[in-house]
């Protein structure tokens, strides 16, 4: 099974910590969302795992191989993209990632048809013959995730990939990173956008100040800081009586707690699956309060962000 | 468990092929980027130069001897054209990889940092000796048209002027990969090779009176002085005044073994240091 592990690894500038005593083992196929605010030490973290730091104390080991004193074999399968690569600007898209094929070993027979295809699956084929100098900055990130994915690698390393893509790229990107766990592949990646985090990622690992806070699969983070409850976002027409809300609403049965949390929003957290989802969406839509949308919380991983990264400020 | 399903089938290339993986991409970018071509119609404009100014004035110092002619012609000239190529291949070789942030790009794959630095180095190399090529044929080509033969050291000067241009190479390899800054280091190594060396050498002759043989440009006269006849004196006291008396100046020419020993010395220092410092150099 694919595998990376930090092992106490810390990283100093000066007196300064950027990452401290990391411990850290993922095995397995699947993807692995790495959290945590500006500064936290995602990049760092990251950069020791691809040799581009040293540790001062600690190491960072890929499929049990440790990377900076066994680059060569440790990186041998890896597809990496950390902050915002810059590629020889007088080279076009095929002949940097044919070099960097060429360096990671692809068949002389494979090459041609492997580069193009990662281009195609970045659709970037317009551009596979044009100077990479000219490229707009999420043309070039989607070269640098082409690049990570060349050689179909069984751990990938993904630092913020789908900052400066459209968004039709992001969804594109995530849905490669999807396919990806489908194809025996670790993936850890770091992320701003939770949404992405919670759409493509199993597990998550949350950093704050160079310390691990938690590390655990998707529902048991969430679940463990909502208490095990569902919550449901309801969207209406017109403003609400906050009556309706705290005393009707709220008295419901199986529901925990109802909130307005804007005009026309409330924000209902009830016990229970999906039977009790649709009991309640019936019973609201009888109050008459001029319900338009009812969908699943998507900001679950939200709270729970804020709630653990307030708790360690 | 099954060790094979999920281990990659793609074996990486040993490291000495990378290396050469590395050259042929920094000669192709170095053709692309019009880096190469820079250099070409500098070189083109000084051969140009000369060929026209020797053409019509015909100067004495380059015409009564044949080893005159390629004293004047070739040791004035080829270690200023080999500095500019070790400047514009070297200069910002390793420094550009941190500004540039292409290192990002390259660093992270299954390479060792040693072969990406000896391959540019390669890269370097071999534009370079392209470089030399084009002086040397028009200094060939010249020569012949007033004289008929080439002389026997101008085969010697050209091998030292070869060595001359490793060994700058490995010191500009060597600065660039002191800085993080392109800009520095390119700036900080043309200074040094065309003033400053030159600078501490006449210094620590003139006024220190010792022989300056620590630096790299009194090792590359040999260059120039093996096409001198009789070979310059190593050590030469004249007075000031004439008649004689009075305060003395002393000059120094490297020997030929000297030469070969500082230009050497020189690369190798250079290389194993900026290979180390490469080695240990953080992307952040
Ligand atoms: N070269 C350096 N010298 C000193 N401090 C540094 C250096 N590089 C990073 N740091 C510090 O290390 C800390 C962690 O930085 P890092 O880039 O890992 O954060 P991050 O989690 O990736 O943040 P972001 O979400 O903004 O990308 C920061 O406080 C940063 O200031
Ligand atoms: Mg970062």
């Amino acid at each position: 099974m694919p595998s990376i592990e930090a092992v106490n690894l810390t990283k100093q500038y000066g007196a300064f910590t950027a990452l401290s005593g990391l411990n850290l083992k993922i095995e397995g196929t699947k993807c692995v969302g790495f959290l945590g605010p500006n500064g936290a030490g995602k990049t760092t973290a990251l950069k020791m795992f691809t040799d581009l730091i040293r540790p001062t104390k600690g190491e960072a080991l890929i499929n049990g191989v440790n990377v900076h004193t066994e680059k060569k074999k440790a990186l041998a399968s890896v597809g990496t993209l950390i902050e915002t690569p810059e590629i020889y600007s007088s080279l076009t898209p095929r002949e940097a990632l044919t070099m960097i094929a060429e360096i990671r070993g692809i068949p002389h027979t494979e090459r041609k048809k492997r580069v193009e295809d990662v281009v195609a699956e970045l659709r970037m084929e317009e551009w596979i013959d044009k100077r990479v100098g000219k490229f707009s900055k999420g043309m070039k990130q989607r070269i640098c995730i082409a690049s990570a994915l060349l050689n179909d690698p069984t751990v990938v390393l993904l630092d913020e990939p789908t900052t400066g893509l459209d968004p039709r790229g992001m969804s594109e990107v995530r849905d490669i990173i999807k396919a990806l766990k489908g194809k025996n592949r670790l993936i850890f990646m770091s992320s701003h956008i939770l949404s992405e985090v919670s759409d493509v990622c199993d597990e998550v690992a949350m950093i704050n100040h160079g310390k691990l806070i938690i590390y655990d699969t998707l529902p048991h983070v969430t679940a463990k800081f909502s208490g095990g409850n569902n919550v449901v976002e309801v969207g209406l027409m017109r403003p609400v009586d906050n009556q309706i809300v705290t005393k009707t609403i709220a008295g419901f049965p199986d529901v925990v707690a109802a909130e307005k949390i804007g005009d026309k929003d409330l924000k209902i957290s009830f016990s229970g699956g999906l039977e009790v989802q649709e009991r309640l969406l019936n019973d609201i839509v009888k109050l008459n309060i001029g319900v338009v949308s009812y969908k699943p919380a998507s900001s679950e991983l939200e709270d729970v962000y804020l709630k653990l990264i307030t708790a360690t400020l | 468990m099954t060790q094979t399903n999920f281990e990659s089938k793609n074996v990486v290339p040993s490291s000495i092929a990378q290396v050469g993986i590395i050259t042929k991409y920094t000669l192709l970018d170095y053709v692309r980027s019009r880096r190469f071509f820079i250099m070409l119609t500098i070189t083109a404009l000084i051969s140009v130069l000369l060929t026209v100014l020797v053409g019509y004035y015909r100067p004495a110092g380059f015409l009564t001897s044949e080893l005159g002619f390629y004293s004047s012609w070739w040791g004035t000239s080829v270690t200023f054209v080999i500095i500019l190529s070790g400047i514009f291949f070297g200069g910002d070789a390793i420094s550009g990889e941190f500004q540039n942030k292409t290192g990002y790009f390259g660093v992270p794959n299954p390479i060792r940092r040693s072969s990406i630095y000896i391959g540019k180095w390669i890269a370097a190399f071999i534009a370079s000796i392209a470089i030399l090529g084009v002086f040397t044929a028009v200094t060939l080509g010249n020569g012949l048209y007033y004289f008929s033969g080439v002389p026997s050291q101008f085969g010697e000067s050209l091998l030292f002027a070869l060595l001359y241009l490793v060994a700058v190479l490995g010191f500009t390899f060597f600065f660039s990969s002191l800085f993080k800054s392109s800009s520095m280091s390119i700036l900080l190594t043309a200074i040094l090779f065309l003033f400053v060396f030159t600078l501490i050498q006449q210094l620590v002759a003139g006024l220190v009176q010792i022989e300056p043989w620590f630096i790299l440009t009194y090792g590359s006269q040999i260059i120039g002085n093996v096409l001198t006849s009789p070979y310059p004196p190593n050590i030469t006291t004249a007075s000031l005044r004439p008649g004689g008396g009075g305060p003395t100046l002393t000059t120094y020419n490297a020997t030929i073994p000297e030469g070969l020993a500082i230009m050497g010395i020189y690369f190798v220092i250079t290389a194993v240091v900026g290979l180390i410092l490469f080695e240990r150099k953080e992307f952040n």
